[in-house]
């Protein structure tokens, strides 16, 4: 039982017939996934300078997150997993945070107040069940709030993803789970990981909605997370978007992709590229051009830079920082490590 | 001490290769051998455990599962239930976790329970610990966790040669035994490794280093730190005894306390947090057979009571190295 795949744009960007949002939304839409790609790409340098930790790219995913991240409000929450930087600062993790975070750094792990972003989750599928927990708590408090949970496909094999969606059903809790099926898990491409040509048709199982988007689309993204987020909001239940994608980059800057799969696949995916596709669309309709491109990567750049600064200003961790945060209050054990780490600096 | 080390050829290896040399002669050796895993078949693991296995001995006895640990051991049981030799890669140790239930009730129970009908030649391996800046959640070692369970075995060698053999007798055991590899010794400890098929007895202790001063109690990634304190202590002239207990379940309970007969002291050193770890193990071993040799208090040098840090910065400061060893070394020679 295959689903249809929602689309407004052809793989170069034309508009397939009429589009769901006006010009200046699409503008603000692809501002938003510029300053991804931006990121990202600044982010992989950084890395190799020693500057951040293990980072996981997302190239290629840009409009699977953005345009989720984009049909929330403020007070919606975002429940990534390690891949979702995109998303998070679209839904307004500020650079610095994100750039201290990646760094390893305590400082960028307390994200501000007023930010609705869990932190990014390293064990698969963990984030599924909390995020239902998280929507369903919303109901306790007389508020409206969605969720937007984020997963990949093969973190789809999980028992926690299965436990989760189930509860989401029986519960009619408002979340969006947002497979991003990007055809890799680390080395297992999807068709060895299940045998469902589509994640989407698992939602029969759990009765609730199953809908499949093209991932690159910017536009059919925000448009289907729109309609989930507002079946949700208004007492829906939740929804399983699949978002089709591709993981152009390495599964981290650990990894080495060439040991298991072939430069030619990837091609195929870059000529789909999200960013080129949105950006085609927009010169299409006549409201974009080079130079108003090279404007907002320059603003962009600055932006960057200026995070960059504030994050290079945050001082060192401190080695006591290890035992710190663990309980409300230290207990006497940490207190002891505590102060043997502020005297035993080395 | 190598039980059955033959007279043969050695190659330096490091300690990943050596645990690939010994998949790859089980395989070899024995048609009932599987093994599986998140990324083992065609990437040959994270690590490259693997590597190159899965080319050799076909998809379906090399090969790609789900991802899903839980998975991973309950289908490992149900093929071990119905005669096959499963080895089961979990990626890293902190993704174990998922596999509690499988492991808690099923993996060490399962003899008991057939009262000997069934029995479970299980093998699971999974990297463990930190020291080389890994993301958060990659660098746990809940080995006390593990043996923490009826039934199984749990096993951590600390240097290419002891982990080839010790893989093997693994997976010969007819008990479910879990493998613990120390990622910062995967690439980070080269050594001479006998050719060809050779196997350690489990539930062995070892003495790395002879002395008369205070005992060293270590496993995995711990003993080259205590064996560098060793070499510190030496040059002040103080001859510190290192025990590599290699086997955590069963535990070699003689060694232990022949040595701290010898020298009176003793230190436990494990990178784990402090509280609950194996290291209280050791040390009630030591206070219940050798309580009247003690010449001085049990101590402990171990992770503190905190996750292990993903702060690369400050990782180090988590980990025990030689100085933290000797403050303790220092300590116990004062009393
Ligand atoms: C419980 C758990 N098991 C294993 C891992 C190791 N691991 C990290 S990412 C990954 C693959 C995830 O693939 P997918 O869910 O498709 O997401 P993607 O990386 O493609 O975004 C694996 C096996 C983990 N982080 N957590």
């Amino acid at each position: 039982m295959d689903v249809d795949t929602l689309r407004y744009l052809q793989d170069d960007g034309t508009p397939l017939g009429e589009l769901p949002f006006p010009p200046e939304k699409l503008l603000s839409g692809y501002r938003a996934l510029r300053r991804a790609r931006h990121f990202d790409e600044r982010a992989l340098v950084l890395q190799r300078q020693g500057k951040l930790g293990v980072y996981p790219p997302f190239r290629g995913q840009e409009a699977a997150q953005v345009g989720v991240a984009l049909a929330l409000e403020k007070t919606d929450w975002l429940v990534p997993s390690y891949r979702e930087t995109a998303a998070a600062l679209t839904h307004g993790l500020p650079i610095a945070t994100t750039i201290l975070y990646w760094r390893a750094d305590p400082s960028g792990w307390r994200f501000p107040e007023g930010v609705r972003i869990l932190p990014f989750y390293i064990p698969i599928a963990t984030q599924i069940p909390q995020a239902v927990g998280v929507a369903q708590a919303g109901k306790y408090h007389g508020e409206n709030w969605v969720v937007a949970a984020f997963i990949g496909d093969g973190g789809t094999s999980e028992g926690d993803f299965h436990e989760g969606l189930n509860f989401a059903s029986v519960f009619g809790a408002p979340v969006v789970f947002v497979v991003q099926n990007n055809g890799w898990a680390i080395s297992v491409p999807t068709e060895k990981q299940m045998k469902v040509r589509r994640v989407a048709s698992r939602a029969q199982g759990y009765g609730i909605p199953g809908v499949v988007v093209d991932g690159n689309d910017l536009v059919a993204v925000w448009k289907a997370a729109q309609e989930a987020v507002e079946r949700a909001r208004s007492g829906g239940g939740p929804t399983l978007l699949e978002a089709l994608t591709y993981r152009i980059a390495p599964h981290t800057s650990s990894d080495d992709p060439g040991r298991y799969r072939t430069e030619e696949q990837t091609e195929v995916w870059k000529r789909k590229d999200p960013v080129m596709r949105m950006r085609r669309c927009l010169e299409y309709l006549g409201v974009w051009d080079e130079q108003r491109e090279s404007a907002l990567v320059e603003e962009l750049e600055t932006e960057l830079l200026a995070a960059l600064e504030e994050a290079d200003r945050s001082p060192e961790p401190a080695p006591w920082s290890i035992v710190e945060e663990v309980f409300a209050e230290m207990n006497p054990d940490q207190r002891a490590a505590w102060e043997y780490l502020q005297g035993g600096m080395r | 001490m190598s039980a059955i080390v033959p007279e043969t050829q050695t190659r330096v290896l490091n300690l990943v290769q050596a645990v690939n040399e010994a998949l790859d002669l089980a395989l070899e050796r024995d048609p009932r051998v599987l093994l599986f895993g998140e990324d083992v078949g065609r990437m040959g693991g994270v690590f490259r455990a693997s590597d190159g296995l899965q080319a050799k001995y076909g998809e379906h006895r090399v090969f790609d599962t789900p991802l899903a640990e839980s998975g991973i051991v309950g289908y490992g049981i149900g093929l071990a239930l119905a005669g096959m030799r499963p080895v089961a890669e979990i990626q890293f140790a902190g993704f174990l976790y998922p596999a509690l239930d499988q492991i808690l009730s099923h993996l060490g129970r399962y003899r008991h329970r057939t009262r000997g009908r069934y029995s479970i030649p299980m093998v699971i391996r999974a990297p463990y610990g930190g020291g080389v800046h890994t993301p958060e959640q990659h660098a746990d070692s809940p080995e006390a966790v593990l043996c923490h369970v009826p039934g199984v075995k749990v096993v951590i060698p600390s240097s290419p040669e002891r982990a080839k053999g010790l893989l093997l007798s693994a997976i010969e055991d007819p008990d479910p035994v879990f493998f613990l590899e120390a990622i910062k010794l995967y690439r980070g400890v080269k050594a001479e490794v006998p050719q060809g098929y050779y196997t350690l007895p489990l539930g062995k202790a070892r003495i790395v280093r002879e002395g008369e001063a205070a005992s060293l109690f270590c496993y995995g990634g711990m003993v080259e730190v205590c064996q560098k304190a060793a070499e510190v202590a030496a040059r002040e002239g103080v001859e510190l005894e290192v025990v590599d207990l290699e086997s955590l379940t069963p535990l070699d309970t003689e060694t232990i306390v022949g040595s701290v007969q010898k020298t009176g002291r003793a230190v436990v050193v494990y990178e784990a947090m402090r509280t609950g770890g194996f290291g209280a193990e050791v040390a009630a071993r030591i206070a219940e057979e050798a309580i009247d040799f003690l010449q001085a208090p049990i101590l402990r040098v171990a992770g503190w009571d905190a996750p292990y840090p993903p702060f690369s910065a400050v990782e180090h400061y988590y980990r025990p190295d030689a100085k933290r060893v000797l403050e303790a070394v220092r300590k116990v020679l004062r009393h």
